[in-house]
């Protein structure tokens, strides 16, 4: 047991739960029984709390512990988070603003309101909700086990279900503020956070290497440890094989990240388009500390960490590579409060996921399906409700399998919810594309994006199906036939379900338009793409 | 430089190509080289850590030079509603 790093690690924690129930009176509306106020936190978010939760809702558990880890075993591969998060902005800057005004003017709450008021379907309303809410729990998932990993870290790193308690007292605790305060509790502890983040990493990056004799001596050593692996696939440059796949990886993560209902959540709770574009330009300064997070998976080699051994499954669990690192390299105090920055690091997003999942079923499966006369109050309590269901069952997924398969797990999520892109993004800009082109797009995408999956083995070949996102294209089949046998260069499984989706949903929408069907009714007129906060609302002291 | 809304609501500023640059960052063989070094760091890492810059730079252009397009005000917005972090100036 680490006991200077607990002591720490308690009292920090213990200062988050403190603000997050405190978060409820913050800058409260009328009353909290209205899904506007709980789950979008009355949706006036200014400029640096919408960085600070968007922000939580990017560098999670995954950037934080997987990535670096992801580096520390492949190598270049794993640098990707990098060009992903500086693509990301650019790419999204337009359609963010369309889906904040045409929200504002129609008071939608998630992405899958909007779907329903474009087309007036609520089938297609329904996919994406459904498939929203799919894809964010192996999200929330890979959170808890970056918590986990930290936990374990700590010395807290008992066999079977006793193992897993720590975790549960932790996230009994965050269901139970997020239950209270709604949005509003992630959004204040997001400050906490990122503070406590940017001054780990900080310390990190300057001081490790300096300990280590630099950062030529880090790439030196990586370099070593690749080189004398068997595997021709890892290593410091990209490969032949897998330059296509960081390229695609890159690509898919960025399309996809604002698709997760949690990250639009985000958006939506800010005050104005202003809002959005500031943060459009002032987000991507977290990527630098990104890469430089994703290279401490080199520092540990450098330093030779070895991951933990995971009491609960019996095998070392890469996702302790970071945690270990900062236990072996810094005094314990500073270890404990990076291990604070880690923990509390994914409890943030995990609050917001929990929120955005509990929006989509209040708004398009409960209210759309069980109790059409909902009133806000229905809705509001429906939703607390429904984010203790949504965390309970990401801790489910903890329990039963093993942390190095969530990651897994994560990828695939991806793969899921880019499925809705034409459905949401798309929609956003034209209507051309028909109702039964895009159920026909996502029932392609889906099944044969999954079949991609279900093939793929992984790395170490000890598990036949799921094992990886990364597609050889010798292996792309269209119904048995190869187009590409032979090649071992690699893709990401998203993008290739996403064009054959888009090729699809073109395909059927021409028929479809040809055939004059029915294309539903749209409720929403161009004007409302354009909707602003009305500029005199601002500063009440400048008039 | 910003067009009036058509018909089907889309408005254009020819500024907006800009956010076309940073995708330069995902042609691998640009990039992907040992040589030069920097600061020990082998161009792999430090050219894509440089490709931050561009990123920040295209989308804070784009957002001075769009930030005079019409907007149509929000429905029920009342004036004096409380905002969460007023010493943010506009």
């Amino acid at each position: 047991m680490k006991w200077t790093e607990l002591v720490v690690f308690v009292v920090l924690f213990g200062v988050v739960t403190v603000l997050g129930f405190v978060a409820a009176r913050w800058q409260r509306g009328e009353s909290l029984d209205h899904l506007d106020e709980w789950g979008l936190g009355g949706r006036k978010f200014g400029s640096w709390i919408t960085w600070f939760l968007i922000g939580g809702d990017l560098y999670t558990a995954y950037t934080f512990v997987a990535v670096p880890a992801l580096m520390f075993s492949s190598g270049a591969v794993g640098f990707y988070a990098l060009p992903y998060t500086v693509v990301l902005y650019p790419l999204a800057f337009m359609p963010l603003l369309r889906i904040w005004s045409v929200s504002r003017a129609k008071g939608y709450v998630t992405p899958a309101d909007f779907v329903r008021g474009r087309y007036g379907s609520s089938v297609l309303a329904l996919l994406v909700a459904i498939t929203g809410i799919v894809a964010t729990m192996p999200y929330i998932a890979l959170q808890l086990v970056g918590l986990e990993a930290v936990l374990r870290t700590l010395g807290l790193n008992g066999s079977g279900v006793v193992g897993h308690l720590p975790l549960l007292v932790a996230f009994v605790i965050l269901a139970v503020y997020t239950y209270q305060s709604g949005l509003r509790a992630p959004a204040l502890i997001a400050f906490v956070k990122d503070i406590l983040v940017y001054l780990v990493i900080i310390v990190a990056v300057v001081y490790l290497p300096s300990k280590l004799g630099g950062w030529s001596a880090v790439f030196h050593a990586a370099d070593a440890k690749f080189t004398a692996t068997a595997s021709p696939a890892d290593g410091v440059l990209l490969n032949g094989n897998n330059q296509l796949q960081y390229a695609t990886l890159a690509l898919g993560s960025a399309l996809a990240l604002f698709l997760y209902p949690h990250s639009i959540t985000g958006v939506l709770a800010s005050r104005g388009r202003t809002v959005i574009k500031r943060n459009m330009s002032a987000l991507p300064a977290y990527s630098l500390l990104l890469g430089l997070l994703a290279l401490l998976g080199f520092v540990a080699i450098a330093a030779g960490t070895k991951p933990l051994i995971n009491n609960a499954t019996g095998n070392p669990d890469t996702n302790t590579i970071i945690p270990n690192l900062f236990a072996g390299q810094f005094p314990s105090w500073f270890a404990g409060i990076a291990f604070a920055a880690i923990g509390i690091g994914a409890l943030v997003p995990a609050a917001i996921m929990s929120i955005a999942a509990a929006n989509l079923w209040t708004r398009n499966i409960y209210k759309e399906y069980f109790r059409r006369n909902a009133t806000p109050k229905d809705e509001a309590r429906q939703a607390k409700l429904a984010s203790l269901v949504v965390k309970f069952g990401a801790v489910a997924f903890v329990l039963f399998i093993d942390p190095q398969f969530s990651i897994d797990l994560q990828l695939i999520g991806g793969v899921l919810i880019l499925q809705t892109l034409p459905a949401v993004v798309i929609a956003l800009y034209t209507r051309w594309l028909h109702i039964w082109g895009l159920v026909a797009g996502w029932v392609v995408g889906m099944g044969w994006g999954l079949t991609m999956l279900y093939g793929i083995k992984s790395a170490d070949g000890k598990r036949a199906h799921f094992g990886a996102s990364a597609l050889k294209l010798g292996d792309l089949s269209v119904f048995g036939w190869h187009p590409l046998a032979g090649s071992t260069v690699q893709i990401y499984v998203g993008i290739v379900a996403l064009g054959a989706n888009l090729v699809i949903a073109v395909a059927v929408s021409s028929i479809a338009r040809g055939l004059r069907a029915f294309n539903g009714l749209d409720e929403t007129n161009p004007a409302d793409y354009h909707v602003d906060e009305t500029p005199a609302a601002t500063p009440v002291a400048a008039r | 430089m910003t067009h009036a809304p058509g018909r089907s609501g889309i408005r254009w500023s020819n500024w907006n190509l800009l956010l076309l640059i940073p995708l330069v960052l995902l042609v691998t063989p640009i990039f992907n080289r040992t040589d030069p070094r920097l600061f020990g760091m082998p161009f792999f890492y430090w050219f894509q850590f440089a490709g931050v810059v561009p990123g920040v730079l295209v989308t804070s252009i784009v957002y001075l030079k769009t930030r005079g397009a019409p907007t149509t005000p929000a429905p029920g917005d009342e004036p004096g509603v409380d905002t969460l972090d007023e010493g943010v100036a506009r």
